[in-house]
């Protein structure tokens, strides 16, 4: 039984096939990465799962539920949230407003307890006040973080989250990932391969648009065709 | 840490009693004022909550518009004309003139806000235009530029003879009071954050679950009562009701407040009408050229002060101002 | 007069598909331009002719200049944000016509037109004048048409609205052609407005009816895209005297104005946007 599903998922942009006919399958709670070289329709892909991209061709099911047609931000609503790959947290707003925006999306009553519990999960309560455009960039990565896990996603889509962090704060993001199962399923785009190899319960390959392969990191690490095309044999 | 400067506790006390303050200040110059400023003081106050109106659409919500003058006439024709010719009492007229004011930027914005940045202004001012030219073609009912005077009992409301000082002075501190009370817990409150939120960066606002048109719409809609009632006021107060007041002019003037007195402060758009208007009644006794310190202040704003004087005022010293 | 409204928004369109800026100010180089030549005409000796044309060639001249001041004074200083633009030509718009107020008054003068005669056909009379204009105005949108696409400048300029900054990496100085952008554009303006004051008086206010009817224009063309503002414009011209003859004037630029919404609400990219 699969949380999220897509089958034949298409986009073109002019003549460019980004996304050419993809089939996915996320499963509770799991950890699924996304990799594959640059250009090869990862955040595309990941666009149309979540609606900021809109779909020509193919179905995607939350649930079991056809949301294909569903606008981005009902999505959100229903249970998928993104976090951006280039950092774009509110930043003339307070660290607080930020991740308040994301709790109060979900109706919470208890707003000011809520975020600073949101905060505390990556690290950043002693910066509520601060403006959020104050921040290091490693701490705004975070912060955006907060914000997608404040959202209770029942899917989690992190685009490349672990770019630009330092060695230290990696090991508190894979903690954090792992914490987030069974309630979350997290499907991340990443480019750091030790990350995917110890954080991903599996692994799906994307080249020019299509799925090359998925399975098991290992299985992904012996696949011939991937050695190939990516992982420089 | 949760308190007034990051929104978290609704409207903080400091900001609060200093807004009472400046209320109660409005509140006692009214018994030392001389009758001409005294009179100054009420049109400031009315052309106030026009802007506020205005600060809720562009200074937090990020929606430039061109065109509020549409809004502001609408509450002031809907008034006017509801008296004159619906024979309507002035209290209801007024009401009537809040409602079409918010009724005109709904419908405005169900076809401006699938536009944005230039095209949102530039339609927003085709929409107001058209309104104006339309007051023009109804010349038969509206009297066009000349426009029409609403005298005597056509301004008693509640038995109060809007026409005298004492009780217009009155009626526009309290249109005033009400406007700045509505504002303050609007932005302290979570639609208010959401407002911000659309300003600062509407695609990340829809994937935290935010519809951005519809936020936007009804930002614009409540910057549309505020307009009507403004106008609704201001023909009641004033008694004059007439074309120029759907004039492109209208439109600039409000945003010429807010930029002046600080985009996405309560206040901002007081303060600037008050040095706005002053500045004009001074260079009016030296040029009949008045619009030309209008041009100038725009042109001076964009260039060194883009964020007004309260807006300046709170970067560097008053962060937990609203 | 669709021809000379199409000097004016081919002006408007110019500046804003180069720069990316709207400038509301443009009517008032129009007026800027119609006022500067009543001020040419009466002070050139000689006959009419002699002070159309000095005027002719000094108020496109003066009008660019000011614009070209304007640019590098204000709007280069905004790095040419549109919001940010948009209020300071508002500002600019209310300096100029306030200027014009104070300097030139508020009547309204005419100017004489270089020649009169007319032709007379059996139906209707044509005044010679306005077939010369329209001949004028053909010959400077044909020179611009050149201008653009045949010349270095041209080049240049088409380079800066593709992409800025690789037009500044190719070593092309892209502040020198946004002021000279935003003065050609005023200067077709100008143009268009000594062409019309033999016609229509000069006067401080008259810069917005041309403003909304070159808005109308670019909008329905497509904002920045030239052919589409040609054919706009000739369309409108030609159907704004069309629809005056049925309703009346305030009633076809109701019309107008709601159109242009529309437009832009709906289809965005202009109605002939598509093809340009």
């Amino acid at each position: 039984m699969s949380l999220l599903s897509a089958r034949g998922l298409t986009r073109h942009f002019g003549g460019l096939r980004a996304v050419d006919g993809v089939d996915f399958d996320l499963a509770p709670g799991e950890i699924h990465a996304l990799i594959g070289p640059n250009g090869a329709g990862k955040t595309t892909f990941v666009g149309l799962l979540c609606g900021r991209v809109p779909v020509q061709v193919g179905a995607i099911r939350l649930d079991g539920r056809d949301i294909t047609r569903l606008p981005a931000h009902r999505r959100v609503r229903a249970g998928i949230a993104y976090t951006f790959q280039i950092t774009s947290v509110f930043a003339r707003l307070t660290v607080f407003d930020n991740v308040a925006l994301a709790v109060q999306a979900r109706g919470e009553a208890d707003l000011g307890g809520a975020v600073m519990a949101g905060l505390a999960r990556v690290g950043l309560d002693p910066l509520a006040g601060q403006p959020a455009g104050t921040l290091s960039y490693g701490h705004q990565r975070l912060l955006e973080l907060a914000m997608g896990l404040a959202l209770a996603p029942r899917v989690l889509i992190l685009d490349e989250p672990t770019q630009g962090l330092a060695a230290v704060e990696i090991q508190g993001f894979k903690a954090l990932v792992r914490g987030l199962a069974p309630a979350t399923a997290v499907l991340l785009i990443e480019h750091n391969m030790d990350v995917v190899m110890d954080l991903a319960h599996r692994v799906t390959v994307l080249e020019a648009g299509r799925v090359l392969a998925t399975g098991t990191p290992a299985a992904i690490r012996a696949d011939r065709a991937v050695q190939a095309a990516y992982l420089g044999g | 840490m949760t308190g007034a400067a990051t929104g978290a506790g609704g409207v903080g006390g400091r900001d609060l009693a200093l807004h009472l303050a400046v209320l109660a200040a409005l509140l006692a110059l009214q018994f030392v004022l001389p009758a001409y400023h005294h009179t100054n003081l009420a049109r400031i106050m009315v052309l106030a909550v026009f802007a506020m109106g205005y600060n809720i659409a562009f200074g937090y919500t990020g929606l430039l518009s061109l065109g509020h003058a549409l809004f502001f006439a609408a509450g002031l024709y809907a008034t006017g004309l509801g008296i004159v010719h619906g024979s309507l009492a002035p209290g209801i007229a007024a009401v009537a003139g809040l409602l079409a004011g918010g009724a005109a930027a709904a419908a405005v914005g169900l076809l401006a806000l699938r536009t944005a940045g230039v095209s949102f202004m530039i339609v927003t001012l085709m929409f107001a235009q058209a309104g104006f030219l339309v007051v023009l073609y109804f010349g038969g009912w509206t009297r066009g530029d000349e426009g029409f005077v609403l005298q005597g009992a056509q301004r008693l409301v509640f038995g109060l003879d809007l026409s005298q000082p004492g009780p217009r002075y009155g009626a526009a501190l309290a249109l005033f009071a009400a406007a700045v009370l509505v504002n303050l817990v609007l932005v302290r409150s979570r639609f208010g954050r959401v407002m911000l939120a659309m300003r600062e960066n509407a695609e990340r606002a829809r994937m935290l679950g935010y519809d951005p048109f519809a936020v936007k719409l009804v930002a614009l809609a409540v910057s549309g009562l505020y307009a009507g009632a403004a106008g609704a006021a201001y023909a009641l107060l004033f008694g004059y009701v007439g074309a120029s007041f759907a004039s492109i002019q209208y439109s600039i003037l409000p945003l010429l407040y807010v930029l002046l007195g600080g985009a996405g402060v309560v206040l901002g758009p007081f303060l600037g009408a008050l040095v706005m208007f002053y500045l004009i009644d001074l260079s009016s006794s030296l040029t009949s050229a008045h619009l030309m310190v209008v041009g100038a202040a725009l042109l001076a704003l964009v260039l060194f002060a883009p964020q007004g004087i309260l807006g300046t005022l709170r970067a560097r010293l008053l962060p937990w101002l609203a | 007069m669709a021809a000379v409204l199409a000097l004016t928004a081919v002006g408007l369109s110019l500046v804003f598909g180069v720069m990316r800026v709207v400038n509301v100010a443009h009517g008032e180089f129009f007026m800027l331009g119609a006022v500067t030549a009543w001020f040419v005409a009466t002070h050139v000796p000689g006959p009419p002719w002699a002070g159309f044309l000095a005027a002719l060639v000094i108020c496109p001249l003066v009008v660019g200049a000011v614009a070209a001041a304007a640019d590098m004074a204000v709007l280069k200083r905004l790095n040419y944000d549109p919001e940010a633009t948009i209020v300071a030509t508002i500002g600019l718009l209310y300096i100029l016509q306030q200027t014009a107020l104070t300097v030139y008054g508020p009547e309204a003068r005419p100017v004489p037109a270089p020649f009169a005669w007319s032709i007379r056909l059996p139906w209707f009379g044509w005044s010679g004048y306005k077939l010369a204009v329209i001949a004028a105005a053909a010959a400077i949108l044909l020179g611009v048409w050149l201008l653009l696409t045949r010349t270095r400048a041209g080049l240049v300029m088409r380079a800066t609205q593709v992409d800025r900054e690789t037009a500044r990496a190719f070593g092309i100085d892209t502040d020198r052609v946004y002021a000279g952008v935003f003065a050609l554009g005023a200067a077709l303006a100008a143009m268009a407005a000594v062409l019309i004051v033999p016609i229509q008086q000069a006067h401080y206010l008259m810069g917005h009816d041309p403003l909304l009817l070159s808005f109308v224009v670019v909008i329905i063309g497509g904002l920045g895209s030239l052919r589409g503002t040609l054919v706009a414009a000739l369309v409108i011209g030609l159907s704004d005297g069309v629809i005056s003859v049925f309703f009346s004037p305030t009633l076809a630029k109701i019309l107008a104005t709601l159109f242009v919404a529309g437009v832009l609400v709906f289809r965005p990219q202009g109605l002939f946007g598509a093809r340009a």
